[in-house]
């Protein structure tokens, strides 16, 4: 019996000291406040009432001068006379073309290479032997634009995965679906009877699925209004869709639930 | 443990983070009228003999769906689509509708049914579907006399309106009025009744005496209404089912408009005692007669809530005439109309929720409807003189007359009777064969 209650005393010690040791915030750092600082209260009127402080209006003032003859000391513009490139330089010839440049004067060596030298030269040195090439190579460019592209849209949707929609992507669905959904007249206007319908969508817009979440209620009895107003609302949707949804961000959209109220138009 | 504690931690923190559904709050719609496809119902060439043999009509089923298709259209929420339109055969479409071919047509309801003749009775069978979710909403067979297809087409209409609304119908009625013929000097007022569709008309009265404010009782086919006998004002109970009709009483000076209670056990008037008009009641059983307001001012027009605890009336009491509200024993009055002009005839929907008037304003009359708080006042509908709007038994439509000006002659005046819906669009003139006054909407018969 003794040892039971020892054993279960030591279990519950045991417990204790493990959730004191390993909660954070038991252990109590003590507090790095600050110093205090006095502050004195004055009272604002129009004019400030501090003190004339020549020393303050000393340094103004040279700073002031400082400021003027930086102005007047400044030297007007070196006239640097324009050399003209003889051709727009490619990026891949960056090096050889300043190389160029240098040796233009006197050329030791004849450079018998033929080289670009404009986009329109380039079109004249075009070599139908090697168009493979050619086309491999724009093949690669055209992917490497392709990723770029897909990087920047990715990055968006991650930033607006948590964002919901714009007022203008909701406003667009709401004037869609408006049009759609013809509300039943003959609801009450005073009772609770807003319908949401979960849906599934696809990137164009159109419905996998729709779900009304308060499902069970549509069947219970004196709950005519309320089916009512889930049919009137299925039947919207179906005559929406393609539903007008955001040309990007359809992992944002996928899942879009739709609260149908009809309250504030049956009030009138 | 720390680890552990640690990770727990971390899942929490990851969790608040979590993809959020986007939710999208529709509030607006529009109030097109629902296109919906009425597909005859159709029967077999035997069906349709034994029943032309029955009933001198030769396509009965046809003439059912025009009963339905023209008692939805006249709602103004539905709107019937062309028949020859159709791409599929009644019979086949009963079975199973091509959906395909009914969202051609921009269908979004579909009705379709069955006549046949079993057993000497008319057997109608029919079904409504959605053609957009492509489903049988409902489905349901009446059986009656042959006779009775008019009804049958009629309680139809009551059960698909209530399946696409959600509040009960009001076709399954009668309207009982006033019938005039005459020039307004010599006026011969009948009292006469009609279903609700303008057909079956009959003639209560004969006209010798003048007839006024016919009212149903809301519980059955028993109609109060006033005449004079002898110059006299009599308060009369006449049941429609027996033709039997009886005198309430006789009552002093200028009596007003009776109106039964919701349970039809009492009536409730006003009539002028010692030159004073109050509101009275009268005990159908016992015919005590209880006073419930005792003011010096005309208090007129009375009418009860729906759950009989309170009446809505009109009185002068504040200088112009206007509508108030008081507890059904005439405690704790309250003015519920503060707008420009004169208010008269107040009668509390069915529903509940409204109190339909009378405005007279800078020379115009109104037919309006405000809360029975007397907030969100909305005028229907407004004309040279109209008046008296009952409401149908669903609450959603009135009917009131309207009289025409007469020219220098004393010609050209009329009085025809109207009904107009809560939304104010849709207006329609009820055709009567003569002119007709003071309609009154009866429950629904099939109750």
């Amino acid at each position: 019996m003794s040892k039971s209650i020892l054993l279960s005393s030591a279990f519950h010690a045991l417990i204790i000291i493990l959730t004191i040791v390993s909660l954070p915030f038991v252990a109590k750092k003590p507090l790095d406040l600050p110093p205090l600082i006095s502050v004195e209260l004055i009272q604002i009127s129009e004019k400030t009432n501090i003190p004339f402080a020549p020393k303050a209006k000393k340094i103004i003032e040279k700073i002031k001068e400082e400021e003027k003859k930086l102005v007047s000391e400044q030297a007007p513009p070196k006239k640097i006379k324009k050399i003209k490139p003889e051709a727009i330089p490619m990026p891949d010839q960056k090096v050889e073309k300043i190389k160029q440049v240098d040796d233009k004067q006197n050329p030791e060596v004849e450079d018998t290479k033929v080289k670009q030298v404009s986009e329109f030269e380039k079109k004249e040195i075009f070599d139908p032997t090697n168009i493979a090439a050619l086309i491999d190579k724009s093949k690669e460019n055209l992917a490497e634009t392709d990723v770029k592209s897909n990087k920047i849209t990715q990055s968006q949707d991650k930033s607006l995965n948590n964002v919901g929609l714009t007022l203008s992507e909701e406003d667009a669905l709401k004037a869609q679906i408006f049009g759609c959904w013809s509300i039943p007249l003959g609801l009450p206007y005073n009772e609770n009877l807003m319908v949401r319908i979960k849906l599934k969508l696809k990137p164009d817009g159109t419905i996998i699925d729709s779900e009304i979440l308060d499902h069970a209620r549509m069947n219970k009895p004196g709950q005519n209004f309320y089916k009512v107003l889930a049919e009137s609302a299925l039947r919207a949707i179906q005559l929406c869709q393609p539903l007008r949804v955001p040309s990007t961000g359809y992992e944002r959209w996928k899942d879009l639930q739709l609260n149908f109220d009809a309250r504030e138009m049956l009030e009138g | 443990m720390r680890k552990i504690l640690l990770f727990i931690l971390f899942f929490l923190f990851n969790v608040s983070k979590a993809y959020s559904l986007i939710e999208v709050d529709i509030t607006r719609g529009n109030l097109n009228p629902l296109p919906i496809a009425v597909s005859p119902l159709f029967s077999d060439s035997d069906t349709k003999q034994e029943l032309k043999n029955e009933t001198n009509i030769s396509k009965l089923g046809e003439k059912i769906s025009e009963v339905v298709e023209n008692n939805l259209r006249r709602t103004g929420l539905f709107n019937p689509l062309e028949k020859n339109a159709f791409l599929q055969n009644p019979d086949v479409a009963h079975l199973k509708p091509r959906f395909e071919d009914w969202k051609l047509i921009k269908a979004q309801a579909l009705i379709t049914g069955q006549v046949k003749f079993v057993d000497e009775k008319l057997r109608v069978e029919f079904r409504l579907w959605d053609v957009l979710a492509a489903k049988e909403l409902m489905a349901l067979a009446f059986t009656t006399v042959p006779e009775n297809w008019r009804r049958v087409g009629h309680i139809i209409s009551d059960k698909i309106y209530e399946r696409l609304t959600g509040e009960k119908g009001y076709f399954d009625t009668r309207i009982i009025y006033v019938a005039e013929q005459g020039p307004k000097t010599k006026r011969i007022k009948k009292l006469a009744i009609m279903d609700q569709d303008s057909v079956n008309t009959k003639y209560l009265t004969l006209g010798n005496e003048l007839v006024l404010t016919p009212r149903f009782n809301p519980t059955n086919q028993m109609v109060t209404y006033l005449s004079y006998f002898k110059n006299l004002p009599r308060v009369y109970l006449l049941d429609i089912e027996t033709g039997i009709q009886e005198v309430v009483g006789d009552f002093p000076g200028m009596t007003f408009a009776p109106r039964f209670s919701p349970d039809g056990k009492k009536i409730i008037m006003s009539f002028a005692k010692d030159g004073n008009s109050d509101i009275y009641t009268m005990n159908l059983e016992n015919r005590i007669v209880n006073r419930i307001t005792n003011h010096p001012s005309i208090d007129t027009s009375p009418s009860y809530s729906p759950d009989g605890k309170f009446i809505t009336f009109n009185s002068d009491r504040s200088g112009f005439q206007q509508i108030y509200v008081m507890k059904s024993d005439g405690s704790n009055v309250k003015r519920i109309s503060f707008g420009k002009g004169l208010y008269g005839t107040p009668v509390w929907s069915p529903r509940g929720d409204l109190i339909a008037f009378t405005k007279l304003h800078k020379g115009k009359f109104y037919i309006g409807v405000m809360r029975t708080d007397g907030s969100g006042e909305r005028l229907l509908t407004e004309n040279y003189y109209q008046e008296a709007p009952s409401w149908s038994p669903n609450g959603r439509v009135l009917i009131f007359y309207r009289e025409t000006k007469s020219n220098s002659e004393g010609k050209g005046f009329s009085a025809k009777l109207w009904s107009i819906d809560l939304t104010g669009y849709n207006e329609r003139q009820v055709p009567t064969e003569t002119d007709g006054s003071d309609p009154s909407w009866s429950s629904l018969l099939s109750n």
